[in-house]
Formats: structure tokens, sequence, C-alpha cells
């Protein structure tokens, strides 16, 4: 069984600039995984490579087996939760609309979404458990009820896999947990999910595997093998203090006193 | 004597009412994109092309069909490359356009009246074969509107999720922006380069008070455009007034209006 996402020493630069640099990453079938990362460690563009939307200067990467940029209507099979800052809440359209659009990618050019569409968005709608909220506007929901819709939105599609950028931020503690295990009950039906936090500390409870990324990949491994105070201050750079409870350290306090390490490392 | 009575108001009121239709959905996606200014920029960058096309002795609504189309996918490029910032764009574009097409029609004798007439509109100029490309343009923005009724609405709202489900999202834009420049050429007789950018702003921002359905919206902008260019039009004929300000005065006070009615 070959891994839903294989990355093979993967370079990426935008502008000039190194943004990753020879990650290496495979992700199972039916495996839930978090990226974390401070900002700028290309976690988004991490995501866009999986999308097939940034092309690496070097090395390969296969979804599902294929180049994702060739996947052509197999894109479909790739559900995205993209960051909330880049919507405008005030747009005029109702909840449902919005999860109707994860159709659109499967419909293909002019084509308009018909009755086998409108119900996968409904059940989608249900299955995120705000089925409720279906003619709302979707400026009137909570941070929460947004992003649930956002993951209906993607989960219309019928995914396979299934990426997510931030979804929590924004969101209050009770919400994301609640968010997290909603993505637990998606992933036992089978859907491979990557997703990008900065949520560290909660995200470990709920995740099969973490991947620490610094633009180069610090480790990856299950969470409580590899959430180790060396590995989390080489990814942030800085000292950080962590509480070790359970058996996951969890971030408290980041100093920004600079504490470089040497680039050579 | 009514005005209707005269071949020029018919001509003016058919015109005027498909501008005030194609501008106020069209504007819809302008608003909703936060395009307001593009649309103006496009509008004045037209007008260089119209005094090329006068230079060359060619019907004017070629140069600016040209020009305006150049400058949205202009735009596109200039922000998809990410090297300039898109209102950057736009202030260099539009300025150079509009400069250029000042300077060309300076050489050509007898065309200041004209040049006038491109920024504030002139109604007396609605010839017989304008109204023909009117129902052109109008019927070409409209097909696009309905034919790309998903794809507009997705690039407007959510571009990055656009891109992710495979649709192209530079090209969806310069489709978006080529609709925006098709307006402006269908307004440039009646209200001008000048006073269209208020069209495509107006009317969508008026009707965005009282709806919050993408498709009512697109709907009722696009009445009130129509509405408020016709209107405008019979007012300034009795008043004896410019019709493109009368219009656009018109529509602001519309605006006007409906954002004190919310209000309360």
């Amino acid at each position: 069984m070959s891994p839903v996402v294989e990355l093979s020493d993967v370079w990426v630069e935008l502008g000039g600039h190194p943004v990753l640099e020879g990650i290496s990453l495979a992700v199972d079938e039916g495996e839930f995984v978090s990226v974390v990362g401070p900002n700028g460690a290309g976690k988004t563009t991490l995501l866009r490579v999986i999308l097939g939307l940034v092309r690496p200067a070097r090395g390969d990467v296969r979804v599902f087996g294929t180049r994702p940029w060739e996947l052509g209507r197999g894109r479909a099979r790739i559900g995205y939760v993209p960051q909330a800052e880049g919507i405008d809440p005030d747009f005029p359209l109702r909840v449902i609309d919005v999860v109707l659009m994860g159709r659109y990618g499967s419909l293909g050019w002019i084509r308009r979404p018909g009755t086998a569409d409108r119900r996968a968005a409904r059940e989608a709608l249900e299955l995120v458990g705000i089925g409720d909220l279906a003619t709302r506007p979707i400026g009137e929901l909570s941070g929460g009820q947004r992003q649930r819709a956002f993951l209906a939105r993607a989960l219309a599609a019928e995914p396979r896999l299934l990426l997510l950028d931030e979804p929590t931020t924004g969101v209050d503690p009770a919400a994301s947990e609640s968010f997290y295990e909603l993505l637990r009950r998606i992933q036992e039906r089978g859907v491979t999910i990557v997703m990008v936090t900065h949520d560290i500390g909660v995200v470990s409870r709920y995740v099969d595997k973490v991947a620490c990324i610094n633009r180069r990949l610090v480790v990856h491994g299950r969470p409580e093998e590899v959430l180790t105070d060396e590995a989390l201050a080489e990814m942030y750079g800085c000292a950080a203090l962590f509480f070790h409870h359970g058996r996951v350290p969890h971030m408290v306090v980041r100093r920004h006193r600079t504490f470089r390490r040497g680039e050579g490392r | 004597m009514s005005f209707w009575a005269y071949a020029f108001m018919q001509r003016a009121l058919i015109a005027g009412a498909l501008i005030g239709a194609t501008a106020g959905a069209v504007g819809v996606y302008v608003v909703l994109r936060g395009f307001s200014f593009i649309g103006a920029g496009i509008a004045h960058a037209a007008f260089g092309g119209v005094a090329i096309a006068v230079l060359l002795g060619m019907d004017p609504l070629w140069g600016a069909l040209l020009f305006s189309l150049l400058v949205a996918w202009g735009i596109v490029h200039a922000s998809r490359r990410g090297h300039i910032r898109e209102e950057v764009a736009i202030g260099i574009l539009f300025a150079s356009s509009m400069a250029l097409g000042v300077l060309l029609l300076g050489l050509v004798p007898g065309y200041q009246t004209d040049l006038f007439g491109y920024l504030f509109g002139n109604i007396l100029a609605v010839g017989p074969q304008d109204l023909v490309a009117s129902v052109a343009l109008t019927g070409i923005v409209f097909v696009g509107i309905a034919l790309f009724y998903k794809e507009f609405l997705l690039i407007t709202f959510d571009p990055g999720m656009a891109e992710a489900q495979g649709f192209p999202a530079g090209a969806l834009q310069g489709g978006l922006l080529s609709l925006v420049a098709l307006t402006v050429v269908l307004s440039l007789r009646v209200v001008g380069a000048v006073l269209v950018a208020a069209l495509l702003v107006v009317p969508a921002a008026t009707a965005y008070q009282f709806v919050r359905n993408f498709h009512r919206l697109l709907l009722l902008s696009a009445a009130l455009g129509v509405g408020e260019v016709v209107a405008g039009l019979i007012i300034s004929f009795y008043l004896d007034v410019p019709p493109g300000p009368t219009i656009v005065l018109l529509s602001a006070a519309l605006f006007g209006v409906a954002l004190a009615a919310r209000r309360r």
C-alpha cells in the first residue's frame, strides 16, 4: 500500500527565498497528521505543494501515487480548508451555498450543481453538526460554526484526503477541541487528514503523528516521541518553556529573547 | 414635448438601460471583490485607446475596447507575478494611458469637445450603430455571467478555494475584469469614462443594503442600475442639465437614502 501523500526531498523557493528545504514526508492512508512549526516555517507552502499549486524546484511529490498537478479530476479527491482570514464574512451567501462550492471542482466548467450535489452538501452539513444553520447567512455564524461550515464545504466533495490550514485560528479552546474530535470521527471513516496548526499541545492528543517543520523537517513521528524540548527548541529557534503534563509537553511561554542556533546545524 | 418624441432620446434611453443593467450586475463583483478602484482605473485607461483610434480614423469604441482589455489583463498579470501591488499597477497604467490619450487628442485639431464627451458622456452622440454595439456588448456580458456564474462566484468569494479545486484563478480574475472592461466601453458614449466608475459601484452598494443573497443581489443591482440611468436621463432632459452627472448624483442620493433606511 503506497502512502496517500509522499514528499521526497522537496525543495521550494518563492521569490528567491528558500521556503522548504529537503522535506521528505509520507502520510499513510487513514492517518491523521498535524504539521506544526513557527510562522514562516513553510507550513502553508507545504499544503500548496500537496495541492499541486506550488511545484518544487527539486524533489518529487506524489498524491494518490500521482504528481498533484497532474491529478486532473482526481483533485476532487482532495478536500481543502483554507485559512479563514482571506474570506469576507459579510459576503451575501447562505451557509448551504458556501458548502455547495465544495462540489464545484468535481463539476468542472460551466455545469451547475444539481440535486445530487445539493444532497451531498446537506449531508456534509449534517456530518459537521450544523445542519440546522443551512439557510443562515454565512456572516451570522460564530467562529467555530464558520469553521465547521468550511469543513463541510471540503467534505461535500467526498474527499479521500483532507487538508486543513490553521482551522482553529480565532476559535475558542472548547470549540477547537470539539472541532478536533469531529476530525477524529471523519478520520474513522477512512479519510486521511493533514492539518497545519500552531496548537501543538492540544492537537497532539488527537493526531497519530506530528511533523515539526521549520523550512526543514525537524522531526516526524508519534506525538509523545517527537515533541521533546529539544525538538521544539530547535524548531522555534528560541528558548521556550514546556510543561510536561501527561505524555506530551505543552508549550506555555515563548521567550522572544534572540537565541539563534548556528545556521550550519 | 415628451422626451420619447426625440429619436436621440429613444436611443439614449435604450443604450442607457443596457448600461444600467450591465454596470449594475458587473458592479456586484466589483464591490464584493473590493475592485472599486480597478473599475475606475480601467475606465480611465480606455481613454488612451479612444485617442489612438481617433488618430487612426477608426471607431473610438475599438480603441477603448482594446485598451481596457489590455489594462484588465495587465493588472491580473502584474498582481499575480507579485512584483508590484495591484493598486500600484492600476495607478501607473491608468494615469499613463490617460495622459497618452490627452496628448494624442491634442494633436488632432477640433477634437477637444469629443474629449470632454468621452470623459463625461454625450447623449447626442449615441447613433444607431452605437445601439447595435450596446446590444452586442450587453449580450456578451450577460452570457458571460450566466455561463460562468459558479466560477465567478467562487473566484469572488474565495480565490484560494478556486485554485485548490483546479480552476485557473488568474484566467477567472481576468475574465471578470474583462466584463468590467466591456461595461466601461459600453458606457463611454452615455455616461463617460469618469462617471461609469460610479455606476460600477453605487447600484451594487445600494442593493447590498437590502439583500444578503448573491443571486438576488445581482438582479436587484441590475434593476437599480436600469432605473437610475433611465430616471437620470429623463430628469436631465427636463431640467436641461448634463445627463452623466445627473445619473451619478441620483444614484448617490439613492444610496444615501438606502443607508439611512437600513440604519433605522
